[in-house]
């Protein structure tokens, strides 16, 4: 499939580089030129020569969406680091461009929650911690170093 | 009317003082600290630290209560998520949105921010009523309705040129409702001439004006005047 994700920072660059070592078409969005060294870390080589392509624009405009294939996705990640913008450029690739899989990241578990009532597949990290780190405390789970 | 405003910048500042001073219940949030305390001093208790993206902070300030939402931050997607959860999440029934970028304005239509209003987009419009030589001007666009008023300059030797209104040959679903002349206007009768120089205003169907702006103008117009 082809794989769009939208902000490349810890989180969109780590998800971009697995769904193109699965043999996954692969495409980034970022304001920054200089987030791709992110793509490159670790690799033997660069993110380009893998096959891996990767465009720099704002989110929100629809040209650099369009430069970086939102109307070819087939799955679409948010993962700026800004709730609000996540939130936005989701319900356009789902409402304007029919991506049929879109996952969005929301750091703030009120909004995240809302909008998953609404049909966002959403992705709370603070949630999720709150979880696992509740369930630690009471020691319902045990784990060794890093979670997951 | 309990009117809440998002964002204390210039626009939102000076909307909550003439709003308060029509004797509308305002209360503005700001999320900058040292914006809130410029406006404190004179807002006082109609001023709320915070962000205003935030659930928690925009039950604080009553959202649920609110009449009017009016959405005015520097960010469009912030005014967009305000707007969004205010109408469906709140329950408040009319919102308006700042829309800073105009090229944003169609995030806030998909999404059914109305009404969204963008200075830029203001401005040039102005830009096009002010400066004739784009020829045609929109005035006011009235989507749903499919119908828009515009307003052109008639040419010299254009069709209409000479021509009384009756006899101007416009397509079904145009009227022209003024025309604008030596500094004065007037509403013409069938038999009023239409002269070189004058501006003409009509109100018509959306899809109307190639044929329209021919009559006036004598060329058909290769793309849209419009600026954007």
């Amino acid at each position: 499939m082809f794989v769009l994700v939208v902000g490349c920072g810890r989180v969109g660059s780590a998800i971009a580089k697995s769904m193109l070592a699965e043999g996954h078409e692969v495409s980034v969005l970022d304001e920054n030129p200089e987030a791709i060294a992110l793509l490159n870390r670790g690799q033997d080589r660069s993110w380009e020569d893998l096959g891996g392509s990767f465009t720099v624009g704002t989110a929100l405009e629809i040209d650099a969406m369009l430069a970086a294939g939102v109307d070819q996705a087939d799955a679409f990640v948010a993962s700026t680091d800004g709730d609000n913008t996540n939130l936005v450029i989701a319900q356009i690739a789902q409402r304007r461009f029919n991506v049929g899989r879109v996952v969005v990241r929301v750091l703030d578990p009120g909004r995240a929650r809302w909008y998953a009532e609404q049909g966002l597949q959403t992705v709370c990290p603070t949630q999720t911690a709150i979880e696992l780190l509740e369930a630690a405390v009471r020691g319902q789970i045990h784990f060794e170093g890093v979670s997951g | 009317m309990y009117i809440l405003i998002v964002g204390a910048g210039k626009v939102g500042w000076n909307l909550a003082r003439e709003l308060v001073e029509k004797e509308n219940e305002v209360i503005v949030i700001e999320s900058s600290r040292r914006r809130y305390e410029v406006v404190e001093e004179e807002l006082e208790h109609s001023i709320l630290y915070g962000d205003g993206t935030e659930l928690w902070v925009l039950e604080r300030a009553g959202i649920e209560r609110a009449e009017l939402v009016i959405a005015v931050t520097g960010d469009d997607e912030d005014n967009i998520l305000i707007c969004q959860m205010a109408r469906e999440k709140y329950g408040v029934e009319r919102v308006v949105a700042r829309c800073n970028n105009p090229r944003n304005l169609q995030h806030f239509e998909l999404l059914g921010i109305k009404p969204a209003i963008s200075a830029t987009d203001l401005i040039l419009r102005l830009i096009e009523h002010e400066v004739p030589k784009y020829g045609l001007v929109h005035l006011l666009d009235l989507k749903e309705e499919r119908l828009e008023i515009i307003e052109m300059e008639v040419a010299d030797g254009a069709p209409a040129d000479g021509t009384a209104v009756a006899d101007l040959g416009l397509p079904d679903g145009s009227l022209v409702i003024s025309i604008l002349r030596d500094g004065g206007g007037f509403v013409p009768k069938g038999d009023s001439v239409v002269r070189a120089g004058d501006e003409v205003l009509l109100v018509l169907d959306i899809g109307l004006e190639d044929t329209v702006t021919e009559r006036f103008s004598g060329v058909t117009p290769v793309a849209s005047a419009d600026v954007r």
